[in-house]
């Protein structure tokens, strides 16, 4: 998993609440074998509507979504994190997340960020005001900003200490056990030699 | 400190603990089948890992495959896809595996106890919730999702939260005429299908110590369609006698250090468990489901249960759905109900002894007209034994269909599907809303019961043939 401490990237606007697994990716998506290539199931109902925010010109090179409450209800499939960061996005910016999406979320490396309804707001009208605009996403700091002067938005986010730490170090699962190596080596070296192999 | 059985594996399995962590525990046999596995491999791939014990690693194709026209291509491009992703990941990571057409292929939770893999005392998982069959022999075996599948090849541990601990002490003996599913069936319908959430289960009791290492498995098999973490049986001279000489036991002086171990797994006798159920085995008789879930289930000589007889209101809706779905009217007699399909297999029924006790039954009689049998054996190895014993030629005699090995009918994701609004009396584990096939009707019942209705083409006993003269 990469390290993750700064990202500034176009920002799009997706104003939708509960936006669930289904809508992010349609079980119909989800029969590859690989963890790559889900990209086109991404938001598949929508994608079809020419006026979806991801396909204006503006916003296709996308990697920071702000969406509306409850973004990633429902079915527990990792392949919306997946699709998500097939397609690009690093970060999705909401004011509630579903609890297994930003669980799966944190585990894969797509930063989660939690901020007040009204930072949504401020930045769906900074975002359509100024399409194609970049976010500035700061996990050292926990901020989230966008434009200059008087039309400057910048706020803070919450996430978990322990997610952060795992970004900011780019720890997945994997490798914390792995950072335990000299454990699990000292284990199998104690193992009865009668327990079974299969080859 | 006195300990559980379950609670003495746990212990000898900790590589790491640490306040505030979940225990780091080191996994014996990780088994690998066709549907979870792809994007467990892409992830090592794309992270550039390897499979740290391919010597603790076995791969079997099983749910997909087709089982029959076993020479042509399997049709479905999905089932394919995953099938031929199988073969490539095993080659790739070097891990073994049994292919279509290898003699060892068949169910992955058959596959392992044949072999000689699954030992008491070990940790076993697999990408497959019936996992928990393994723990007959004594061990703590359960399944697991992909993103651990990915984490057990790459580290060979997987970070776990120690389980609740639970006795189910089955008392009496069973009857004549019932067997292990009766058994299974009776206590999901005591315990209901959440009973069991949280907890490793230990079977015990002098109804279990009776049984054969099969019929254990059978046991073990359902732990989760009560919910339960994993269920497990203290080895004894059975289940040795069962691994002795297979392909993977230990032989010699491995033999005598290994059943030095494994006589030490047992509860202590002034451990505490944090629950405990009893169930007198005398007063099961055979069973069935009549809704759509392993809980939802009755006596064969009781009638389909009226809604309004549940008190909680869930419950209640839950009964009026499952009725609604089943096509039943409640008060009617299960035996009236008729069944259009019947399936012996699966991993909770497709083992040798099975289809021997099928076979007895079906000896000399005839599939009624309108009913069709399938019979799947869980293994390549089971089939080819039925062969030699004549199993087959019974079974096709009787008008039964004898297949090649797999998961088939058990879950509907190969050919061998129910059509909608088709009833079928089952031997496998999940009565769920078209797990058999969309629309299709799935009553669990015990290989006894799904021969008799097989013959009488409604839902029946053994003791029924003789009374109806069949
Ligand atoms: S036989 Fe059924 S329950 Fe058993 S592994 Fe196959 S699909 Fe799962």
């Amino acid at each position: 998993m990469e390290r993750f401490t700064t990202h500034t990237g176009v920002g799009a606007p997706l104003r939708r609440s509960n936006v669930d697994t289904d809508q992010i990716i349609p079980a119909v998506y989800l029969k590859r074998v690989t963890r790559t290539g889900f990209e086109d199931g991404l938001f598949a109902a929508w994608r079809s509507d020419p006026d979806f925010v991801l396909n204006q010109d503006a916003y296709r090179q996308a990697t920071v979504l702000v969406a509306g409450p409850d973004f990633g209800t429902g079915s527990s499939r990792e392949h919306a994190v997946w699709a998500l960061q097939n397609y690009g996005f690093k970060v999705v910016i909401s004011p509630r997340f579903g609890d297994i999406f930003r669980g799966n979320s944190g585990k894969a490396g797509l930063l989660a960020a939690q901020v007040d309804d009204k930072v949504v707001a401020a930045l769906w009208e900074y975002l359509e005001a100024n399409p194609g605009a970049a976010i500035t996403v700061d996990l050292q700091e926990r901020t989230v900003s966008a434009g200059e002067g008087p039309d400057r938005i910048e706020d803070s986010f919450t996430i978990d200490d322990y997610t952060r730490w795992r970004l900011l170090e780019g720890l997945d699962d994997i490798a914390i056990t792995l950072s335990h190596e000299e454990d699990i080596a000292a284990y199998e070296s104690a193992r009865p030699s009668f327990k079974p192999a299969t080859l | 400190m006195p300990k559980t059985l379950a609670e003495k594996i746990w212990d000898d399995h900790v590589v790491r603990q640490a306040q505030g962590e979940p225990d780091l525990l080191f996994i014996d046999l990780h088994l690998i089948h066709e549907v979870t596995s792809p994007q467990a491999f892409d992830g090592l791939r794309l992270s550039g890992r390897t499979v740290r014990r391919p010597d603790l690693t076995l791969a079997t194709e099983d749910h997909n495959i087709p089982t029959t026209d076993l020479d042509k291509p399997i049709a479905d491009p999905v089932s394919r896809t995953q099938v031929e992703t199988l073969r490539r990941n095993a080659e790739e990571f070097g891990v073994r595996l049994h292919p279509m057409g290898d003699l060892d292929q068949g169910i992955v939770h058959v596959v392992g106890p044949q072999l000689g893999l699954t030992q008491p005392g070990m940790t076993v998982v697999c990408g497959d919730s019936h996992t928990s069959t393994h723990g007959a022999f004594g061990a703590i075996a359960f399944g697991i999702g992909t993103s651990e599948v990915e984490h057990v090849l790459a580290t060979q541990t997987l970070p776990q939260a120690k389980p609740k601990m639970m006795a189910v002490e089955v008392t009496g003996e069973l009857p004549p005429g019932s067997t292990a599913k009766d058994l299974i069936l009776a206590l999901i319908a005591q315990e209901t299908t959440g009973g069991g959430q949280g907890y490793i289960v230990e079977y015990r009791g002098e109804a279990i110590r009776k049984l054969s290492m099969e019929e254990r498995m059978t046991i073990c098999n359902m732990s989760i369609e009560w919910g339960a973490k994993a269920g497990l049986i203290a080895p004894d001279e059975t289940t040795f006698e069962y691994i002795k000489g297979r392909a993977h036991a230990p032989a010699g002086d491995e033999w005598d250090a290994a059943v030095a171990y494994w006589k030490g797994l047992v509860t202590d006798d002034d451990a505490a468990f944090d629950k405990v159920v009893t169930l007198d085995a005398s007063s099961v008789t055979p069973f069935v489901t009549w809704g759509t879930n392993p809980g939802q289930g009755v006596p064969l000589s009781a009638r389909v249960p009226d809604p309004a007889s549940f008190e909680d209101p869930i419950e209640r809706e839950a009964a009026e759905n499952a009725l609604r779905y089943m096509g039943l009217e409640a008060g009617t007699p299960m035996r009236d109900i008729a069944v259009d399909t019947v399936f012996i297999g699966s991993c909770t029924n497709g083992r040798i002894s099975d289809l021997r006790r099928a076979a007895e039954l079906i000896k000399g009689r005839k599939v009624a007209d309108n009913t069709r049998v399938l019979v799947v054996p869980g293994s390549v190895r089971v089939r080819l034994q039925a062969e030699e014993e004549g199993l087959d030629v019974i079974f096709k005699e009787a008008g039964a269909e004898w297949r090649g090995a797999g998961c088939s009918m058990c879950l509907g994701m190969n050919p061998d599907q129910l059509t909608p609004g088709e009833r079928s009396a089952s031997t496998s584990n999940r009565n769920f809303e078209g797990r058999q096939g969309k629309g299709g009707r799935t009553h669990l019942v015990s290989p006894d019961v799904a021969v008799a209705t097989g013959v009488l083409g409604h839902l029946a006993s053994p003791a029924d043939l003789d009374k109806a003269g069949a």
